[in-house]
């Protein structure tokens, strides 16, 4: 093993470091310097938002689902994209128009989705 | 080709798979709740697509992967079907439990 | 490593009923979403003309050969009858469909002729399918589009029902055809067919533990499209199916999906698999299984509808009894010297089935009333006094299901019984005669309440709409001619051979 690999290792092991470090040093500083007044606000438990109202087993509108299908549907098909964007380079003008056919295609399917009226929110 | 020299052997892979069909398989057969059967499908489909993936690897082929591909898009094209169904059911008849299917005998 | 197709290899022109109808649906559905609500009634007629077409370009190009796609698709002469099949099912289903959807006020919603294309196309490509991820992908294609087809009657208890166990034991049938996949891939390392019957001969030679996982594989992907085809032990989802979903659906997918299907197998196990002779035998490792198979589903089909009282129910157990018929023609081609044979027989039978069970169907669509009834045996009393014509046509096609000489039905179970001989398997052809005449009682009984029982047939249609008296025109003359003039099959059929590669026609065979 040659000084290299050991500098390598070595950067792993700083940067752990410094990752543990960060959080604790401005906690502990916080702690040791800042003054301490406890009242009932500030020890209350703080949540980002509003408060809840009510139960949350509440139905939904059907419109969220019409919205989650369409998304899955499309979002799937980027699957296929992917492979086809990593190896662009060596395929050649060929893939590019097949693969302008396939999303053709699905846009179609976008503009049946849209002309339906599934896509407005009432 | 020569199979490349892999690591964890195929059979490991293979028996994954079998275990997880066979899961799907009789979550199929026990499972009341469309939602649950429908679930326990899906297993049965990745456990095919896990031995796909092993088999490609054993192979050193891309055609297996791009094979799973197509049974991922496939299966959620099914999905969404089948959620849609389930839904407008439900919407009728309050339940999903398939025992409750019972319009029609003979 | 990676090799571009070239538009040589992908060949577009073989493909080209198929696509023609895909590219049709595509166009159909951009159409159907601009057109105005009063113009909805155009949707059907163009689908008629987009089935059309696909049919007469199949019609033209009969006894081309070639790949395209890069070797996945074929077409052959196999090709072209599984598509005239399933394109002539699918224009008299659209023909019966326009009468239902208008008779049950769901006219306007034309996404229905939309689906039917798309489960055709899904069809016509697993006819032509010559690698396992067609096969996989065409199968969805052709039964997504159908679930949603089955519950298209909502609110309708009965059809939400219908939809949701289709889709329930289809997704499962769907999940045994993937692992199945794999375990064949696994083994031959191809998912191409030509490819898997080299990988097969290879692996039977050497006796390689491979071997078991080509026969887990067969035997998952007989249990998947033996779900599609409705084959007895997986059958139970069929009668409700076929009750619940709209009836122009029931038809069609009794048909259709057996065509496709059937033809999907074929390709596998005659293309792919047949050289998988385990030691000692003289046919396919698939051929007694599927023998078994064929057995029981002629069995029970049979007997259980003896006991049906609603129609749909008893063509839902005639439809599982006719697969059982199909299925004895299949593991006829097992044996390498039938081969053929038996190939030719399922295709025979498929087409006589396909215009006689259309035909059925379309006479249930004509007495059921808007409300869903009247589909009961005890309807059909005295029909023959009121509406002779009807009684006449459903009289012939009871006759053409039993298999009576002179009708189309009577044909298809000749060469299936034929192939079945030449193929050794005697016990089994003794089971289908023994069976067909048990069939004979329930279609009879129909017959015998249309003519000899008095009653009043209150039918739904005071007046037949012209789209379906064409369609049972159609389907009468088709159980007609194929029925007296059998050399029409014939010559249909005598071309149609699967073929494993353009080299093996090139080199006679």
């Amino acid at each position: 093993m040659d000084l290299m690999d050991l500098n390598e290792w070595a950067f792993i092991g700083v940067f752990l470091v410094i990752a543990a470090l960060l959080p604790i040093v401005p906690i502990a500083m916080g702690r040791l310097l800042g003054p301490r007044k406890p009242n009932p606000v500030k020890t209350d438990t703080y949540e980002c938002g509003i408060e809840t109202v009510g139960d949350t087993w509440i139905q939904f509108k059907i419109q969220y689902y019409i919205f989650a299908l369409v998304f899955l549907a499309f979002d799937v098909e980027a699957v296929f994209l992917f492979p086809w964007a990593v190896a662009y380079g060596g395929l050649g003008f060929f893939a590019f128009v097949e693969i302008l056919i396939f999303l053709a295609l699905l846009s179609l399917a976008l503009i049946y989705v849209w002309r339906k009226g599934a896509l407005k929110w009432t | 080709m020569e199979p490349i020299p892999v690591f964890v052997p195929t059979e490991l892979y293979l028996a994954l798979a079998v275990v997880l069909f066979v899961m799907g398989a009789l979550g199929v057969v026990i499972r009341r709740s469309a939602i649950l059967i429908f679930m326990s499908i899906e297993l049965m489909l990745n456990a095919g697509n896990l031995a796909i993936v092993a088999f490609a690897r054993h192979w050193g082929q891309v055609g297996g992967q791009v094979l799973v591909f197509f049974v991922m898009t496939v299966a959620a094209a099914e999905v969404a079907v089948g959620l849609a169904l389930i839904v407008t059911i439900f919407r009728s008849r309050r339940s999903i439990n398939v025992d409750e299917l019972h319009q029609m005998e003979g | 490593m990676i090799q571009m197709p070239t538009l040589e290899s992908l060949n577009f022109g073989v493909a080209f009923p198929a696509l023609s109808l895909v590219i049709g649906a595509v166009l159909l559905l951009v159409v159907d979403v601009f057109l105005p609500e009063r113009r909805k009634g155009l949707v059907p007629w163009l689908a008629l003309l987009g089935v059309l077409v696909s049919l007469a370009v199949s019609m033209i190009n009969y006894n081309e050969v070639g790949e395209a796609f890069s070797g996945m698709f074929i077409a052959d002469p196999f090709t072209s009858l599984v598509n005239i099949i399933v394109l002539i099912s699918a224009a008299l289903s659209i023909l019966l469909a326009m009468d239902y959807l208008r008779r049950t006020e769901m006219e306007h919603r034309s996404d229905y002729y939309l689906l039917l294309l798309f489960t055709t196309s899904g069809m016509l490509f697993m006819g032509a399918a010559n690698d396992l991820i067609v096969v996989f992908v065409a199968l969805e294609l052709l039964s997504i589009p159908l679930y949603v087809l089955s519950g298209f009657r909502r609110p309708n208890l009965k059809s939400e029902e219908a939809a949701l166990k289709y889709f329930l034991l289809g997704a499962f049938a769907s999940g045994f055809l993937v692992f199945g996949i794999a375990m064949i891939y696994g083994a031959t390392g191809t998912t191409n067919l030509p490819g898997v019957w080299a990988g097969t001969a290879a692996i039977v030679e050497s006796a390689s533990p491979s071997l078991y996982l080509l026969l887990l594989g067969v035997g998952l992907i007989v249990v998947s499209l033996g779900f599609k085809v409705a084959a007895v032990p997986f059958h139970m989802w069929t009668p409700d199916v076929y009750e619940g979903a709209p009836t122009p659906v029931t038809a069609f997918m009794s048909v259709g999906t057996k065509a496709g299907s059937f033809a999907a197998l074929l390709r596998i196990l005659v293309v792919g698999l047949p050289t998988l002779i385990l030691t000692g035998a003289t046919s396919a490792a698939w051929a007694n299984t599927l023998a078994i198979l064929a057995a029981l589903t002629m069995i029970l089909g049979n007997f259980v509808a003896l006991r049906q009282m609603n129609i749909k129910r008893m063509l839902a157990y005639s439809s599982i009894a006719h697969a059982g018929y199909i299925l004895m023609a299949v593991a006829a081609a097992g044996d390498p010297a039938v081969g053929n044979q038996g190939v030719q027989a399922a295709l025979i039978y498929l087409l006589t089935y396909a215009f006689t069970n259309l035909g059925a169907f379309a006479i249930v669509i004509a007495l059921e009333r808007n409300d869903g009834t009247g589909g009961q045996l005890d309807d059909f009393r005295g029909l023959a006094s009121q509406r002779p014509v009807l009684a006449l046509l459903m009289t012939f096609f009871m006759l053409s299901l039993t298999g009576i000489p002179l009708t189309a039905g009577f044909i298809g179970k000749w060469y299936v019984f034929l192939s079945a001989i030449n193929a050794g398997l005697v016990l089994l052809a003794v089971i289908g005669a023994v069976t067909s005449v048990v069939a004979a009682f329930y279609y009879i009984r129909i017959i015998v309440r249309m003519y000899l029982q008095e009653g009043d047939a209150n039918i739904g249609t005071s007046r037949l709409s012209y789209t379906l008296g064409a369609a049972i025109l159609v389907a009468g003359l088709g159980t007609l001619i194929f029925g007296v003039l059998p050399f029409l099959v014939a010559d249909l059929t005598q071309g149609v051979q699967i073929v494993r590669t353009i080299a093996q026609i090139a080199g006679g065979g």
